[in-house]
């Protein structure tokens, strides 16, 4: 039986996060998830999982992580945008969890989009 | 087609936030005993009018296409539906909209629950500023979460949007269901076998 986390763990947490969220909102990488019936029913919450698991992995806290309703592209969920300084937004399509980590290291990290899975972009 | 009770919560508790809603109240409840499970989604929200909350409980209630109507409700009413329960909504205008379902414990096209942490991590870090409640009851035992005691310890809303913390929500809510024996039909199928 794992020990129950508490929520003192979670004030630890916080603690060592201070300096991170401080610096928060302007020039801060944003991954956008579409959360509608059509992008749940395709697997979006999967795509979140791992967009998570993947930031915390390679210690990216700079990094929010948003969700946002139907936007009509139904067709092409789950969708993921990825908005960075000096980029736009960039729209992927048809995101699987195992794309999430290509995402991440090329796009989030070093700025280089992932040209196969884009859909979309906008300024 | 949503897989299971996770996902059609998360969809319902999507359509709260969608409409604003400052707190959202989850209950899930698992009475074994009794061989029922409830579902209920409460939010303070912009609501829907009459019309409107017939149209979206059955998309073919007019053929009026004024409108786009969504398929989250009639999916969740649908799968009620088939397990010998029902679903019902209630909303009132600039007040707020209660769904309710229930399905047969033991029916065998009940959706299993599914994974209630990932719902309520999406959920939470999704919209960090809305006042989550979560109640999942397992006949007497109660698993409760409540975003405002995560926020007193964090202060700012935003830190739920942090990878670290939603770790680190995955894995509280997911020991406390473990420890109520959430979802647990899945252990006594396997035992059958
Ligand atoms: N809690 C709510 N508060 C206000 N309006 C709601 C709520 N739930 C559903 N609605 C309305 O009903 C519509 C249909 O909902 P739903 O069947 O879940 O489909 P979808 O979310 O895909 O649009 C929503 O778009 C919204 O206008």
């Amino acid at each position: 039986m794992p020990r129950i986390k508490s929520l003192e763990d979670l004030k630890k947490i916080k603690e060592n996060a201070k300096d991170l969220t401080s610096a928060r909102s302007e020039g801060k990488t944003r991954v956008v998830i579409g959360m509608g019936t059509c992008g749940i029913a395709a697997g979006a919450r999967k795509v979140m999982d791992a967009v998570l698991a993947e930031l915390e992995k390679r210690g990216l806290h700079d990094v929010t992580v948003e969700t946002t309703g139907c936007i009509g592209m139904c067709q092409q969920e789950p969708l993921l945008d990825v908005i960075r300084a000096g980029q736009g937004r960039i729209t992927y399509g048809k995101v699987e969890p195992e794309d999430v980590p290509r995402i991440i290291a090329d796009h989030v990290v070093n700025g280089t989009i992932v040209q196969d899975k884009v859909i979309g972009r906008a300024d | 087609m949503l897989e299971d009770l996770s996902c059609h919560i998360l969809d319902i508790a999507e359509n709260s936030a969608a409409a604003d809603a400052e707190t959202v109240t989850l209950l899930l409840e698992e009475r074994r005993r009794e061989n029922w499970l409830y579902l209920s989604v409460e939010d303070d929200g912009r609501g829907m009018d009459e019309e409107r909350c017939a149209r979206v409980y059955d998309p073919f209630f007019t053929t009026r296409t004024t409108r786009r109507v969504g398929l989250g409700i009639p999916f969740l009413r649908q799968a009620a539906e088939a397990c010998d329960g029902e679903l019902t909504l209630t909303s009132r205008l600039g007040e707020g909209t209660a769904l309710r379902a229930s399905f047969r414990l033991d029916h065998i096209d009940r959706p299993p629950v599914g994974d209630i942490a990932a719902t309520l991590v999406t959920l939470l870090a999704g919209n960090p500023r809305i006042r989550w409640i979560y109640r999942h009851r397992v006949d007497d035992s109660e698993f409760l979460l409540d975003s405002q005691e995560l926020l007193a310890v964090l202060e700012d809303p935003d830190m739920l949007r942090t990878p670290a913390v939603a770790e680190w929500l995955r894995s509280y809510i997911a020991e406390n269901l473990e420890e109520i024996g959430a979802g647990g039909e899945s252990i006594a199928q396997d035992q059958k076998s």
